[in-house]
């Protein structure tokens, strides 16, 4: 379950931007998670309370914005939409799709007091 | 207090609670207010979630570097091999290039135990409830083992073919063990970790014979995950398979 480690970087990020920025208290995380990157928003969802009990983000809200998956066919050039990283590509059928966006993990915004 | 990252200790930074809050309330009763009211502002963060572990990774990396040390992190489900193959590795190599191990396993210094009766210096590293090593980690077990320069340093992460793949140690290149037993469509599986590898080991050759493992269709698979994937077979207990990955190391 590395998606718990992922989540102490995210309180570690939130506390030093607490220290930064002044803040108290943090309402809302927006986390932006690609299709093609190795973590599960369900079980983000699953550990994020228990990880940020006792923090600056006790009680905040957890949002997810999921990023889709493209990559870039060798073969045909063209843009393929990706569901996992090793789908090839449906306009010509081969394989090695290079990816071009959903492989990210970001925390993008925080609503804070 | 570490020199490397400024930690109080080698565990894991802990968080101090907040102060009782004067107007504590439920979820329910905070979302029925208006933004304002409460001073609520928005802070744009835009900050990759393992941006931490990276910087340190870079800092391992450049210290590699900077010493000649060549780090490798291995990579496998739990059993493929990893062990076995260090310590038939350090044997196989012993007095041409030296080899320091760290181990990470949750529990146990058993694998670290195996190392070191080669005569080579080995860390373990236990992870307890986490299931990979982090760059943080590596960071601190390089000064610990104070690794030579001119070195093989050998990563053996926690069996795992999921979790390893997101965390960069800072290492050369990842080399993934597959063994014939766990079947041939394990690249397909776990595509990130076989993305992330650069070689592909497949062990237990030896074990073909009763098995349905098919290397051709393995070897394809991995190619479709990552076309530049390098592959080598060979068995860990079979000394004289060895040739191959002893002279992809010795090109490294
Ligand atoms: N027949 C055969 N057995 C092997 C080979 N390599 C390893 N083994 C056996 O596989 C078992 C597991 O090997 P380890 O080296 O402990 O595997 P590991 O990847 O280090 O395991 P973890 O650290 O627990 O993830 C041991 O009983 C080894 O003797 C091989 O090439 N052939
Ligand atoms: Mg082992
Ligand atoms: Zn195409």
């Amino acid at each position: 379950m590395h998606e718990i480690s992922l989540l102490e970087s995210v309180l570690e990020s939130l506390e030093a931007q607490a220290k930064q920025q002044g803040f108290q208290q943090v309402k809302q995380v927006v986390l932006e998670i690609g299709a093609l990157s190795c973590v599960e928003a369900d079980a983000l969802r699953f550990g994020f309370s228990a990880v940020m009990k006792n923090s600056v983000a006790e009680h905040a809200e957890l949002v997810i914005v999921k990023i889709a998956g493209q990559g870039l066919c060798p073969t045909c050039q063209q843009t393929v939409l990706l569901e996992t990283r090793h789908d090839p590509c449906h306009h010509c059928g081969s394989f090695g799709v290079k990816v071009l966006q959903g492989q990210s993990m970001r925390i993008k915004e925080l609503i804070v007091i | 207090m570490c020199g490397i990252c400024g930690c109080g200790s080698s565990s894991k930074s802990k968080f101090s609670p907040l102060k009782p809050h004067h107007h504590s309330h439920d979820d329910a009763h905070s979302h029925s207010h208006a933004h304002e009211t409460h001073g609520e502002r928005l802070i744009r963060v835009e900050q990759d979630i393992l941006a931490k572990n990276d910087s340190y990774a870079d800092e391992n990396r450049a210290y590699f570097q900077q010493h000649g040390i060549f780090a490798l992190n291995f990579v496998s489900s739990p059993g493929a091999g990893k062990t076995t193959l260090l310590v038939a590795t350090i044997n196989a190599l012993k007095n041409t290039r030296p080899i320091f191990v760290i181990e990470g396993d949750q529990q146990t210094d058993l694998d670290a135990d195996r190392i070191r009766a080669t005569g080579a210096a080995a860390l373990q590293i236990n992870t307890g409830k986490a299931c990979h090593l982090d760059a943080h980690d590596i960071g601190h077990a390089v000064q610990t083992l104070q690794v030579a320069d001119n070195s093989v340093l050998a990563i053996e992460n926690v069996g795992n073919l999921v979790c390893p793949s997101s965390f960069d140690l800072g290492e050369a290149h990842k080399v993934v063990v597959l063994s014939v037993t766990e079947g041939d469509d394990k690249p397909l599986k776990y595509p990130d970790m076989f993305h992330a590898a650069d070689l592909m080991i497949i062990n237990k050759i030896d074990l073909l014979p009763y098995t349905n493992f098919d290397v051709a269709r393995c070897i394809e698979f991995a190619k479709r995950i990552n076309p530049d994937i390098e592959v080598l077979q060979l068995s860990a207990t079979q000394e004289q398979s060895l040739g191959a990955w002893l002279e992809w190391l010795n090109q490294h």
